[in-house]
């Protein structure tokens, strides 16, 4: 009996009625309140529509870029009538017994679609040159969902690339007006003097966010940005960030939580930004010390490599655990070793043979081949 | 002759002050309710009328009115919408011009209904005569004691005051409108919450347009259910219609709903037929976001009956084959027009308003512009009329507030009765330069089954 009543005490403390929800079929819990952003978020994998304007951590984001659109094809249990426009799924909160369509509705895809070209419409799609390239989400975001092609026939809008102060440089051409900079400077800092001018399509981000850069935490709107609309100019045109080896490292710091992720080569930092979850968001926020004033390796303690998405272009670069392909030059050859070709990985006598290629971090670089007689 | 309700007085000299208005028969329906009604009675009165809200979208003003929040100890706010910046729309200035009492009396009924004890008029920046027009009226309204403390002795106490916008026509919906009042960029709000809930500073708050609060004052003084006789269906009372275009006399009209569109177009009373007996071509019936008609699809429906000016009979067929009344602005376009270019300009105008927020309007209005620029200036391709169609069927539906969709409607309209057009600009790009493609077949009387079978 005891064992009963225990039971029906735990009930009771669970009391906390959740919603059931179905996304793609799938059924999850959650609690009221809950966008249905989040509830997929929770199932987690290909139901989760992509989103580039909202930011959990940012209070009113989200609702404008209208990525994130879904088909929602019951209401409720209590009222089932199907909603009449596609809703945007990360301001849209769920009701219990709330059926809704992602990736199995091809309204929603087309529209997604559709999105995405917009998105892409005047974009400069100068990814060769951005430093964004990598771990842009609209780079991400148009390679599984947009086409091959613009339809679009006209002259691209195109702003002057500004210094907003001495970290950070603002290339408005580049960006998609998902207000995150706009609520970061709100709301990071005390001072709301940043937004944007101007209308429509000759939007941009106001460059009076210069007067808010005397403030500690003004860098965070670089790792808010979903592309390379705001980079850091003290790691601009350095690298890619796939030659680079990201590690978490953290240090005592009196304004923020001091964890951070360190860009380098080698023993060199080229870049401190914050740590980012899988859907892009930083975990916390950091001040603009710890991001642009230690650039040493000895000013932080590394904690070891971040993990990053094996999709991840960024782990492309760091050749730790090569897989040898299964299909070997000599396997094709049927048997017969190359005779012009090397495998300039682990013997190459064009550089020096004394190198071993694979134990050095990211790619050879000129100064990993000490210099012979002046020859490198 | 049509029953007038608004501007039954506006020929009278002088109804523009006081004194005038007083002696006219002004503020006895704010009497009336302030010595005899309680909030809720008006509000059911407004039910009773049937009153649709007249700055486009149509929705029964009184259901709106009691679904507004009333938490304790809470402000509720009243805002007037006066941003009138449809193209084709000018009833409300025409309002607020000559008879601004009847917009104060009008204000002061509902705000009492409502609960709410400062109202704000917003009105539109290139109306810059017209706040003075208004503060005057407000100042004789308070020195006559139907504003401030204690109005006539009811205890209930008012203040209007006249804000005015900055030019923008986003700034008309109704959360542009409110972050606007707050002294905030007017980027429309994402809904839910609605302004019912929270709106102006987060209270609850309804926003109606100035028609709409000023058809409150005949409601009052004929009762609800008079009210609610004028007109067809749910289709009750009058209705200022501005008719611009190719008439022989455009304005301001009021009309009872129960006329016909031809009526309407040719009638001596209203707009009085179309100059140097030319042909109509088409019509937008209820300001530039609302589908254009070919002349035979606005007189007649697309089961063969007569169109009527009421909000069902303009919205018979869906967007198929009918429009909608909208905010009342009806444009005339006669034969000699050009719907390619009138497409354009409506284009160019939604390309120009976008707040920029979502991405399918802020891109999509300027893209569609480009693409109707080319084939208006003998660039196009016949691809571009496809192109058209799927850009404005991507954005509808998918932005954050209408504006998204009233910038597709007219494209898509344009290209679905006048595609002909279209393709004819496209072949005969230098013909095209130099005169129009005519009425065509677009007032040909329509087969009946024929267009039954394109419904
Ligand atoms: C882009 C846009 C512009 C609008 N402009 C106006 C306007 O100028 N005047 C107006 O009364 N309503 C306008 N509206 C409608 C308002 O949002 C709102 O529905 C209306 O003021 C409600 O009043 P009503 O219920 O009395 O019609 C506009 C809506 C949109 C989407
Ligand atoms: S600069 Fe970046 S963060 Fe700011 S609005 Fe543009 S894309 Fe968004
Ligand atoms: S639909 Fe257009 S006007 Fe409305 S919020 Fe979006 S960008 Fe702004
Ligand atoms: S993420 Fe939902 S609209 Fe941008």
């Amino acid at each position: 009996m005891a064992f009963r009543g225990m039971q029906s005490f735990s009930t009771m403390a669970e009391e906390k009625k959740l919603f059931k929800v179905t996304i793609d079929n799938i059924p999850v819990e959650v609690e009221p309140g809950t966008t249905i952003l989040n509830a997929a978020r929770k199932i987690g994998g290909d139901v989760v529509p992509p989103a580039m304007c909202y930011y959990s951590k940012l209070q009113g984001s989200g609702g404008k870029c209208r990525t994130c659109l879904v088909k929602v094809s019951k209401g409720s249990d209590a009222d089932p009538r199907p909603m009449p426009k596609l809703v945007a799924s990360c301001r849209t909160t769920v009701m219990d017994g709330m059926e809704v369509a992602n990736i199995t509705s091809p309204e929603v895809l087309d529209a997604r679609k559709g999105v995405v070209e917009f998105l892409l419409l005047n974009h400069p799609l100068d990814c060769p040159v951005c430093d964004q390239a990598g771990e842009c989400d609209l780079q991400d975001l148009s390679y599984e969902h947009g086409t091959e092609a613009t339809r679009y026939e006209f002259k691209r809008r195109t702003f002057e690339k500004i210094d907003i102060g001495d970290h950070i440089k603002l290339h408005m051409t580049r960006c998609i007006l998902c207000y995150r900079c706009v609520f970061t400077a709100d709301q990071l800092t005390n001072k709301r003097e940043h937004g944007v001018l101007n209308r429509g399509e000759a939007s941009e981000i106001g460059t009076y966010i210069k007067n808010s850069l005397d403030n500690d935490f003004i860098g965070n709107v670089i790792d808010v940005c979903p592309v390379g609309a705001l980079t850091d100019r003290t790691a601009r045109f350095k690298n890619r960030v796939w030659f680079l080896k990201p590690v978490d490292a953290h240090r005592d710091c009196d304004k923020c939580c001091g964890k951070t992720v360190l860009w380098m080569r080698g023993d060199e930092v080229f870049r401190v930004t914050a740590r980012k979850d899988k859907y892009g968001e930083v975990e916390e926020f950091i001040c603009d010390t710890c991001r642009f004033e230690k650039k040493e390796a000895k000013d932080w303690v590394v904690e070891g490599p971040r993990k990053v998405s094996r999709h991840s272009v960024i782990s492309q670069g760091h050749y730790v655990g090569v897989h040898k392909p299964h299909e070997t030059i000599r396997e094709v050859m049927s048997g017969r070793d190359p005779k012009l070709l090397m495998n300039i990985h682990s013997v190459s006598e064009v550089n020096q043979p004394s190198v071993d290629l694979s134990k050095i971090d990211g790619p050879a670089h000129s100064t990993d081949f000490p210099k012979i007689n002046g020859v490198q | 002759m049509g029953r007038k309700l608004l501007l039954d007085k506006a020929h009278i000299e002088g109804i523009r002050y006081y004194d005038v208005y007083r002696k006219n028969g002004g503020y006895a329906a704010a009497e009336k309710v302030l010595k005899n009604m309680s909030p809720d009675q008006v509000t059911e009165e407004v039910k009773k009328s049937g009153l649709r809200g007249r700055g486009g979208a149509g929705f029964p003003t009184g259901l709106k009115w009691s679904f507004l929040a009333k938490p304790e100890g809470v402000p509720r706010y009243l805002v007037c919408n006066a941003d009138e910046s449809e193209p084709g729309t000018f009833k409300d200035r025409y309002l607020m011009e000559f008879l601004p009492h009847l917009l104060i009396e009008g204000l002061l009924i509902s705000s009492f209904a409502l609960g709410a004890n400062r109202t704000y008029i917003y009105i539109r920046g290139e109306y810059a005569w017209i706040p003075d027009i208004l503060e005057e009226a407000i100042k004789d309204a308070h020195k006559n004691g139907w504003l401030g403390k204690n109005i006539q002795g009811s205890g209930f106490d008012l203040d209007i005051y006249v804000q005015r916008g900055a030019g923008a026509y986003i700034c008309g919906e109704e959360t542009a409108l409110i972050e606007s009042l707050e002294g905030k960029r007017g980027n429309p709000r994402i809904k839910p919450p609605f302004p019912a809930v929270k709106g102006l500073w987060q209270c609850p708050t309804v926003v109606n347009n100035v028609e709409t609060l000023a058809a409150v004052v005949p409601i009052i003084n004929i009762g609800g259910d008079e009210y609610a006789k004028i007109g067809i269906g749910k289709s009750t009372g009058t209705k200022l219609i501005s008719a611009c275009g190719n008439l022989n006399k455009p304005g301001v009209y009021e009309i009872d709903m129960t006329i016909s569109v031809e009526e309407f177009i040719y009638s001596e009373e209203y707009c009085g037929g179309i100059p140097d007996g030319k042909r109509l071509k088409a019509c937008i019936p209820g300001g530039s976001s609302v589908p254009i008609l070919p002349a035979n699809l606005l007189l007649k429906t697309a089961k063969g009956e007569q169109r009527m000016m009421t909000y069902e009979s303009l919205n018979d067929g869906g967007f198929p084959t009918g429009s909608m009344m909208g905010s009342g602005g009806f444009i005339v376009l006669d034969e000699d027009q050009c719907v390619v270019r009138h497409t354009l300009s409506l284009a160019r105008f939604y390309h120009h308003e976008s707040c920029g927020q979502c991405s399918p309007c802020r891109e999509g209005t300027g893209w569609m512009k480009r693409v109707l620029q080319n084939i208006e200036n003998g660039k196009g391709k016949m691809s571009d009329i496809d192109l058209l169609w799927d850009i404005q069927r991507k954005i509808e539906g998918n932005t954050i507030c209408p504006l998204g969709d009233a910038a597709a409607w007219p494209v898509a309209a344009a290209i679905r009765h006048f595609r002909d057009e279209f393709e004819w600009h496209v072949n005969n790009p230098e013909e095209a330069q130099r005169h129009n493609f005519g009425l065509a077949h677009y007032a040909d009387p329509l087969p009946v089954v024929a267009a039954a079978a394109a419904v």
